[in-house]
């Protein structure tokens, strides 16, 4: 068993979360919303050594399978990232992440006085202006906002 | 050229190009030679929706002016506390119920995004009456309109934008429409009210700006002030409006130090950044503004509401 594999247990069911670029695992959870308080299993590991990346970061939610929605959040802070949906200790889905030129519903703009954060029946939709540094532009106040602002 | 208003949505002054702009100033000293029953003829039985959720004086009046003025009517609403708004009835409901009734909306609404949300909603033409300290579209329009009428050209002319360039929606949409004009502009604020990031970012490489703090120090170079009053209501924290309130004041001192031709624009209200003995100057041009202010928006109605003039 390599190293890597030693240090964060296999899970049964459950999103796994791999090549995340080294420190930002963190970050990937509060984009997802995983806060701890639904009390599933979240394991992460940190800047763990990597063939691909030198170093990497590893997420593991147990019982939360990610929609392919939620796996744009993760494009934006993480690119290398790769997906991994696990059902009964298998990978039964793997897939890259791509982040699309507009994220619809993923993110609320933080512009609180943006007609989108009211309560209007619309969805808050951001186009990507730059991808590296991430910069997102507001469909409605025009606003443009860096990856931090959206976290 | 055809008519690049014609039942268009007028959102942002950045949808519109340099021609586009020349051709609604065309149109707008074309309707003053007008003889009066052809002028009145151009909205005859067209109804504007003037629905205005911030306080106004010269936008509301001069668009509803301006819609009388070419022989059309307007209905309004003024007041939310007096619409279903008060009641918690959505921007979505009230735009469809208002352009169940009329051809065009006006709409001035507190938060940016506002008009892009109504026009995206209507399927009549929704006019951005201001939202927010986003953009003022039509403002930037009669702006531009009164150098060109009052100095015959925009290119190389200094223009500063002093005041609250942070929050004064008016400041961006005269920026991003200046931008066609090959102007030099100057760009005076306190540090706290400097142009947005984005702003700046959108103008690179499209219009020539620098940043002051001091407009003393450059009121002998201009051939423009383009004044703003800093606006207590957009500060999230009443104690950083009290820092900065009354930082610049145009009075006959100052313009003293300016050129004889310097023209003092404001898109007013004006509260103390003006002082009154500039009024009965030459260089006060703010109160010319609202007058060209209603011939640009009956040229604007018009070209909306109608393919050819």
């Amino acid at each position: 068993m390599s190293e890597e594999h030693l240090a964060v247990r296999r899970i049964r069911e459950g999103t796994v979360i791999d090549h995340v670029a080294p420190g930002t695992a963190l970050r990937v959870l509060s984009a997802l919303g995983v806060t701890g308080q639904d009390g599933h299993i979240v394991t992460i590991a940190m800047n763990v050594p990597s063939d691909k990346l030198s170093k990497k970061d590893i997420v593991k939610i147990e019982n939360r399978f990610l929609r392919a929605d939620e796996t744009n959040k993760i494009a934006l802070i993480s690119p290398s990232a790769t997906v991994n949906i696990i059902r009964n200790f298998k990978v039964v889905e793997k897939r890259n992440v791509d982040l699309p030129e507009v994220l619809e519903g993923v993110f609320h703009c933080p512009n609180p006085t943006c007609i989108s954060n009211s309560s209007e029946p619309l969805t808050p939709l951001l186009t990507v202006v730059s991808r590296s540094p991430p910069k997102l532009r507001c469909k409605y106040c025009t606003r443009v906002f860096k990856l931090e602002d959206l976290l | 050229m055809t008519n690049p208003f014609f039942n268009r949505d007028v959102i942002s002054i950045r949808e519109f190009s340099k021609s586009d702009l020349e051709y609604l100033f065309k149109t707008a000293d074309q309707i003053q030679t007008l003889q009066p029953n052809r002028r009145s003829s151009l909205a005859d039985g067209r109804l504007l929706g003037v629905m205005f959720f911030e306080p106004s004086t010269r936008t509301r009046l001069s668009f509803e002016a301006a819609m009388l003025s070419i022989g059309g009517q307007t209905i309004s609403i003024i007041e939310p506390k007096t619409s279903s708004t008060e009641k918690g009835e959505n921007l979505h409901d009230t735009v469809k119920t208002v352009e169940s009734y009329v051809d065009l909306i006006v709409l001035r609404h507190r938060m940016e995004g506002a008009a892009r949300y109504a026009a995206q909603v209507a399927e009549k033409p929704v006019i951005n009456g201001g939202s927010g300290s986003e953009e003022h579209p039509t403002q930037a329009m009669l702006d531009i309109y009164t150098i060109l009428k009052e100095r015959g050209t925009i290119s190389d002319l200094k223009i500063a934008l002093v005041g609250d360039l942070k929050y004064g929606r008016t400041v961006y949409s005269l920026l991003y429409g200046l931008a066609n004009f090959n102007p030099r502009v100057f760009l005076v604020s306190p540090p706290e009210l400097r142009l947005r990031e984005e702003a700046l970012s959108d103008l690179e490489g499209k219009i020539n700006l620098s940043q002051h703090t001091d407009l003393e120090e450059i009121v002998s170079d201009l051939d423009v002030i383009y004044m703003t009053r800093i606006q207590k209501e957009r500060f999230p924290d009443l104690v950083e409006y009290e820092k900065v309130r009354g930082t610049y004041v145009i009075d006959n001192q100052l313009l003293s130090k300016g050129r004889e031709d310097l023209m003092v624009l404001h898109p007013l209200p004006r509260t103390t950044e003006i002082k009154p003995e500039v009024d009965s100057t030459p260089h006060a041009k703010y109160f010319n503004q609202t007058i060209y202010g209603k011939t640009v928006r009956a040229a604007l109605i018009s070209l909306i509401l109608n393919k050819e003039i």
